[in-house]
């Protein structure tokens, strides 16, 4: 099977999830090419273990994020059986606008993907998993964190192609900078408050903890709609982010269907709530029934003592 | 000119999901949604409608009951409703084929939908009918307004929320803004009822549904956790931090 993936980026070099992506196209056989959109990261793709191929993309239209100019760029390069993508913001929307282009079905979000092409997915935020078959040629994103990453040491060719295309999308100006810290959908560790937490300025110990352990932060439904302060992005459940770290660490959230449903598949869930009856601990591998005023600064502690032997 | 907003009907997500013979029982479902992400696209269809932006065309495609949603949207001012009839599960291209269709239909030049679905969560719909609609595609906004052809959006991009400007024709998909979602008084919900919805097959616009190229192997329902370990009080957290490292191996 010929393989093609369009590489993930992030803040001008390769995104470690590119090399997951190379993981998962290693495990079905054939011949690997990356793109690269902008030229990044090419030689550190080209490093990839299993790399048959390198593309790197180069033209005006890759300054700012425009999604079908960068699909019209892309789409002709994208050759093959099976075009994969991740599964992030851009990594979907890109795949679904090549995959339109040629013809061919996308399937997003895939957790699993075997010969054959059998994928798994969850579907309703993770109240349900499905199991679709799909017939090549097609296109697929992964979810991050889902596949063994491909080791370095790989020797793909590289090769430069250069576009002109028309931009119809214009940067007017910046209204707020992106969060410097780590996106939930991407995070090994998530530490996550709920209302419980009192105030948005009381996010800011979950912060703490966070950068002891190099978690990111998220919130339930009900912090976000209640505090501004709190941003959609943050959302972890169902109309927000579906996540499956290895650790979740929930704390003053009660545990809704909504949120259930988008955290539930985390490898292991630490719940802290006053409220002994509280949902949460239902899904919950470890709970502990304390408030989080008494509990976070304990953790804090612990964390930062252990972390530093 | 005019605005086209895709809404899908989703179970609302509030709705347990039961899995029977493999599949998720759909009949268990008790009520069924707008998406919300197409809640928002609806509302700002509705805006522009308000800015003097031509007419809300609303459309679906899916089974009889998602008339719903159209019916839903005319109560808040959509002016003509489209309704693809479709029954069964249909692959990405099927869908964007149908859609695309309607839209050229409409004679709509804006088209506006959710950035995903609360069922499946894909994502596919907007970037993908863009390109086959060969409009343009702004994805996760959250506030659109128009000036002559130029649209200006307010979406989260790459490297944070920015202002962007671009030329209809035009997809825009959106993600959960600021924005007030506005409810029917009670003269629009009945002047819903009278709306006459076009219906069409597949076949009236051209598509062949018969052949999908992605099918449903099974559905299931996600493991059971096994019960965990509950300890009450922060005197339990030495304890509790040592056995996420010895136990889980997590830190």
């Amino acid at each position: 099977m010929n393989i093609t993936i369009i590489s993930e980026s992030s803040n001008g070099s390769l995104h470690s999830v590119t090399a997951q992506l190379v993981g998962a196209a290693s495990s079905l056989g054939g011949s690997i090419t990356v793109i690269c959109p902008g030229g990044i990261g090419s030689s550190d793709a080209a490093n990839i273990s299993g790399v048959t191929k390198v593309i790197s993309v180069e033209g005006d239209c890759f300054e700012n994020y425009d999604c079908s100019a960068w699909s019209e760029s892309l789409s002709p390069l994208a050759e093959g059986d099976l075009l994969l993508s991740s599964s992030s913001a851009i990594g979907r929307e890109l795949i679904s606008s090549i995959a339109a282009s040629k013809g061919i079905p996308v399937v997003q979000d895939v957790t699993s993907l075997t010969g054959g092409l059998l994928a798994t997915r969850s579907i309703y935020s993770g109240k349900a998993i499905e199991e679709v078959s799909i017939s090549p040629p097609c296109a697929i994103s992964l979810r991050a964190n889902s596949f063994e990453s491909a080791g370095e040491g790989g020797s793909g060719e590289v090769s430069t192609v250069n576009v002109s295309q028309d931009v119809a999308v214009a940067v007017k100006q910046a209204l707020a900078k992106a969060s410097e810290r780590l996106d939930v959908s991407e995070a090994d560790i998530i530490i996550s408050g709920g209302r419980g937490m009192g105030e948005p300025a009381n996010f800011s110990h979950l912060n703490e903890v966070a950068d002891l352990l190099g978690a990111a932060v998220g919130a339930s439904r009900a912090a976000v709609d209640t505090w501004e302060e709190i941003p959609h992005s943050m959302q972890v459940g169902q109309t927000g982010k579906t996540v499956t770290p290895n650790l979740y660490i929930a704390v003053g959230i009660s545990g809704a269907i909504q949120h259930l449903a988008g955290m539930r598949s985390s490898k292991f869930i630490l719940a802290i709530n006053k409220d002994p009856e509280a949902p949460i601990f239902g899904v919950a591998d470890y709970g502990v029934v304390s408030t989080w005023e008494e509990a976070l600064p304990v953790l804090k502690e612990q964390l930062a003592e252990m972390l530093s032997n | 000119m005019g605005v086209a907003v895709l809404l899908k009907q989703v179970p609302d997500t509030t709705a347990k999901i039961s899995i029977s013979g493999g599949r998720v029982d759909e009949a268990s479902i008790t009520k069924w949604s707008i998406s919300p992400y197409d809640e928002y696209a609806l509302e700002n269809a509705i805006k522009l409608k308000e800015s003097g932006f031509g007419d809300v065309v609303a459309i679906t495609c899916g089974p009889s009951r998602s008339a719903k949603c159209l019916t839903e949207a005319a109560a808040v001012g959509a002016d003509r409703l489209i309704h693809i009839i479709s029954e069964s599960p249909l692959d990405s291209i099927q869908v964007q084929s149908l859609l695309s269709a309607a839209v050229k239909e409409s004679g709509c030049d804006v088209v506006m939908c959710g950035k995903q679905a609360a069922d499946t969560n894909s994502g596919s719909t907007g970037p993908g009918l863009a390109a086959s609609l060969g409009f343009s595609c702004v994805g996760g906004a959250t506030e659109v307004s128009m000036d002559g052809g130029v649209a200006s959006a307010t979406r989260l991009g790459p490297s944070g929320m920015e202002e962007v400007e671009v030329g209809v024709p035009c997809v825009f998909t959106f993600d959960k803004g600021d924005s007030e979602l506005r409810r029917p008084n009670v003269r629009g919900i009945m002047m819903a009822k009278k709306k006459p919805i076009d219906i069409f097959a597949p076949d009236d616009l051209g598509v062949d549904v018969s052949n999908s190229m992605v099918s449903i192997k099974s559905h299931s329902s996600p493991p059971e956790k096994q019960p965990g370990q509950k300890f009450v009080g922060s005197d339990s957290i030495p304890e509790v931090v040592s056995k996420l490292r010895e136990e889980a191996n997590v830190i």
